[in-house]
């Protein structure tokens, strides 16, 4: 995205949602928001993001969805800082389904939460949204004491007039303000002035999830609600063929059990009647199509594809005459399928009537999801209504453009015709065993070093396309090349004379999905594993290395000598305790992390991680430090224990005693240092986690002189 | 049958199977859902409450064992989220997707009422139990160390 494109974006659907809002407002009451607006005494809703009542709250419509990395706080702050708002006085709210008005400005006309993009695509277009709103407020209080708009000014929640000394609260001129007209074109503050921006400014949402308030879509409780579980195939490509429901439905609770395309729903009036039917339920199931293959099979297929040519994805200088100067070293690493397993296992809540589908969910795919709801059903897209809840997170599995667990949801709703509203709930073993993993990868590498220089590096990846099959296709697969299996690979801002990049789509029938940084998520550990065995090679100190091929990348450089230089690089440590380092970029953002492990009883142990990013304009430092922390614990609990292996086409693992997550215990500390920038803002959901893997893998050879090249490591 | 116990300083009866976990009884029957279910085999700690002061998985607790006793739950820890771990919760801007933390600040307070001023080490065994898949290990330990620093 450029700054142009989301600054011509946002003018365009400003002019037309602010004056269509106002107006409507007056009208009709611009639908349930503006009709809620009024009675709350709501009545300047200027733009799409912003209503200011008269006792002066000032409510921010988020577009994007709240799953933990702090956008909720984020988008406000970014609004209240043109506003100039008293922050004490914000609250936000979830935006409705509209990509009119909330489409994410990185996705075109798609509404959606990822990438890491909530900030960047909105900083711009918050701004504008609040500064709008402050212009209005000032040219009503200019009008109210006949003075020129431009003398006046404002503090937070005020405005002021420096001349007389009079003083008019927000709240008091929001129903004049109401009535004039939306200005075309207003000026930003001064980034030196920002006062929230950049400042310590407190998660809008922590209250609410310490006192057990905070609304999931497990918490919906609606009249008549039933609660669906659903028995599903155990191996991939099954199908029902029959099912007895006579002893389901002699469970206590148990209203309903049918069939739907992806398995049989049982439904009940409570959580536990419903898993206790399901259990009781018989199914046969048609085997005749399921996957037979499980991992060591998909391994061997994996392994004889990487021997092969793939599609060339990137390709600099003579790759073949480079790999026969120096010394050459070869590596293979492989990576497996890993489950998201966020806390809140997948759920959703449908009520269908004959002219509406209302949906609460943790919607992060709001337009996607629609649309497939509205084919679904046979309704206008326009009459699915989506509530977007607080996700307990996500880490990419709520954002599906196959939309799986919404259209289950749906398929249940219509299979009892809409008799009751229904919430669809997975226990953790459905969530682990469903699927939409992040998919299993094979890399083969050869490179050579010479004269203590990289000369060549030839690079294969092998593994599932993300996106084939799905809407993104048409944009992020070319030439048989899915542009998510090879980002941080093809692109890398190593300055390797000769280099080349391959890829081979595997077909398996694993359903897969992105997965917290995506592809990132395998070529960092691929990148920064290899450089470290061909900084070894060259018989060079690892950020030694790094940084000649780095000359040219200097956001890259910056963060690696920042990281280096606070964690001490080449000074001296305990017995037994090494550092090793990794820096990657991932959805704009530059992360270098150095960790320092050891081993305990043969495992190993992370004991502190030091981490440098630089993600553009610090919009609230304290919620980078936590995605910095966040990206390195689910980093880290991959690297260490990450692992969906499959059997005769069905997935081993089920509850957290087989799918082993990090636990207190395992974390280390954690120092984030942000590099200033004046840039616009960039992610930082997901680029702290790219560096954590390989940084730990080659802190490990400095232990063990043994390269790890299997993931997980423990 | 009907199982009597006290919830959150309130007397309750519930009509349910006794077998029923106490947590499904808590949210479905009760209508109580501060306390989450992540796991239903007492392996995430999403669903800890207090039985009698003692931090228990509700997921994996019939209710028909809490008969005649005094559970409490996030919503009884306080009223007003003014207990001294909600306010350390906030104050280390500990939550972030928040659907864990119910149960962390409820183990949390076992252990502080048995051991007011816990060593790091004492904290991460009483922790063991509870998962984060956000990673904010590090500002729940915080917490708690503020919190017992306060004199929870």
């Amino acid at each position: 995205m450029t700054t142009s494109y989301s600054r011509r974006t946002f003018l365009k659907t400003s002019a037309a949602a602010g004056a269509g809002l106002t107006l409507a407002f007056h009208l009709t009451g611009c639908g349930r928001k503006g009709e809620q607006a009024a009675a709350m005494g709501e009545p300047f809703a200027p733009n799409a993001f912003v209503r200011i009542g008269t006792d002066g709250s000032v409510t921010v419509i988020a577009k994007h969805l709240e799953m933990g990395q702090g956008s909720y706080t984020g988008l406000a702050t970014i609004l209240a800082e043109e506003l100039d708002a008293d922050w004490s006085k914000v609250r936000v709210e979830g935006a409705p389904a509209d990509a009119s008005k909330y489409n994410n400005l990185q996705w075109g006309p798609q509404q959606g939460t990822g990438g890491s993009s909530a900030m960047a695509n909105s900083f711009d277009q918050l701004r504008q949204a609040g500064a709008t709103a402050r212009a209005l407020l000032i040219a009503a209080a200019a009008q109210q004491w006949k003075v020129e708009a431009a003398t006046l000014s404002t503090e937070p929640g005020a405005v002021v007039d420096p001349a007389s000394g009079k003083r008019a609260s927000y709240g008091s001129l929001v129903e004049l303000a109401a009535t004039l007209p939306v200005p075309a074109e207003v000026p930003l503050k001064d980034p030196a002035r920002f006062r929230l921006i950049g400042g310590k400014v407190a998660r809008v949402d922590a209250p609410a999830k310490v006192t057990g308030k905070a609304q999931f879509t497990q918490d919906v409780q609606l009249p008549g609600m039933l609660v669906a579980v659903v028995a599903r195939p155990p191996r991939f490509g099954a199908t029902v063929k029959s099912f007895d429901a006579t002893k389901a439905k002699a469970v206590a609770g148990v209203k309903d059990v049918v069939q739907i395309p992806t398995g049989v729903a049982v439904l009940a009036e409570t959580t536990w009647a419903a898993t206790q039917g399901r259990a009781a339920l018989t199914v046969e199931w048609d085997t005749s199509k399921a996957m037979t293959e499980g991992t060591p099979e998909l391994l061997a297929r994996y392994r004889e594809a990487a021997g092969k040519p793939g599609a060339v994805a990137k390709e600099t200088g003579d790759v073949t005459a480079g790999l026969r100067k120096g010394t050459v070293v070869e590596a293979e690493f492989t990576f497996p399928y890993l489950a998201h397993a966020a806390m809140e296992p997948m759920n959703c809540v449908v009520q269908l009537s004959a002219d509406k589908c209302e949906i609460w969910n943790g919607e992060q795919m709001q337009t996607g999801d629609q649309m497939a709801v509205a084919a679904a059903t046979g309704l206008k897209p326009e009459q699915v209504v989506l509530n977007m809840l607080y996700a307990g997170g996500s880490f990419g599995r709520r954002a599906n453009p196959h939309s799986d667990y919404v259209l289950e949801a749906v398929s249940i709703a219509k299979a009892i015709n809409g008799r009751a509203p229904v919430k669809m709930v997975w226990t953790r073993e459905d969530d682990t065993r469903a699927g939409y993993f992040r998919p299993m990868y094979v890399h083969r590498i050869k490179g050579s070093v010479a004269g203590g220089q990289a000369v060549a590096w030839h690079h294969r990846i092998v593994g599932q396309s993300i996106m084939k099959g799905t809407g993104w296709e048409p944009f992020m697969v070319k030439d048989g090349i899915d542009q998510t299996s090879v980002e941080g690979v093809a692109n890398t801002p190593y300055a390797i004379p000769a280099f080349r990049a391959e890829s081979t789509i595997m077909d398996v029938p694993v359903p897969v999905l992105w997965w917290r940084s995506v592809g990132h998520t395998h070529t960092a550990f691929a990148m920064e594993a290899f450089i470290d065995e061909l900084a070894t090679a060259a018989k060079r100190d690892p950020v030694e290395f790094r940084r000649e091929l780095l000359a040219n990348a200097p956001r890259h450089l910056a963060v690696l000598n920042l990281a280096a230089e606070k964690a001490g690089w080449g000074s001296p440590l305990p017995a037994g305790r090494a550092r090793g380092i990794a820096v990657h970029e991932s959805f704009s953002s530059v992360v270098a992390e150095v960790a320092e492990v050891s081993l305990e009883g043969g495992k190993p142990k992370v004991h502190k991680v030091t981490c440098a990013v630089d993600c553009g304009i610090a919009i609230n430092p304290d919620v980078i430090a936590m995605q910095m922390e966040s990206g390195i614990a689910y980093g880290l609990s991959a690297a260490l224990y990450g692992e969906i292996t499959l059997k005769e086409g069905a997935v081993v693992q089920g509850n957290f005693d087989t799918y082993r997550c990090l636990r207190m215990a395992d974390m280390p500390a954690v120092e984030v240092h942000i590099v200033p920038s004046t840039s616009a803002p960039t992610g930082v959901g997901e680029p702290g986690l790219p560096p954590v893997a390989p940084a730990v893998a080659n802190a490990l050879f400095q232990l063990t002189g043994k390269r790890i090249r299997t993931l997980p490591m423990a | 049958m009907a199982i009597a116990f006290s919830i959150n300083g309130k007397s309750t009866s519930v009509d349910v199977a006794p077998e029923t976990p106490l947590l499904w009884v808590i949210r479905d029957t009760l209508g109580l859902t501060g306390t989450k279910f992540g796991c239903g085999m007492a392996q995430c700690g999403a669903c800890t409450v207090h039985v009698d002061g003692e931090a228990v998985r509700s997921c994996s607790f019939p209710v028909s064992a809490a008969a005649d006793k005094k559970v409490t739950t996030i919503e009884g820890l306080s009223a007003d989220g003014s207990h001294p771990l909600q306010q350390a919760w906030v104050e280390a801007q500990a939550p972030q997707c928040g659907y864990c933390q119910s149960g962390q600040i409820m183990q949390a307070a076992a252990l502080l009422a048995k051991t007011p001023t816990p060593s790091e080490a004492e904290i991460e065994g009483a922790m063991a139990g509870n998962l984060c898949r956000c990673g904010t290990y590090n500002r729940i330990k915080a917490a708690i160390q503020l919190a017992a620093q306060k004199g929870a």
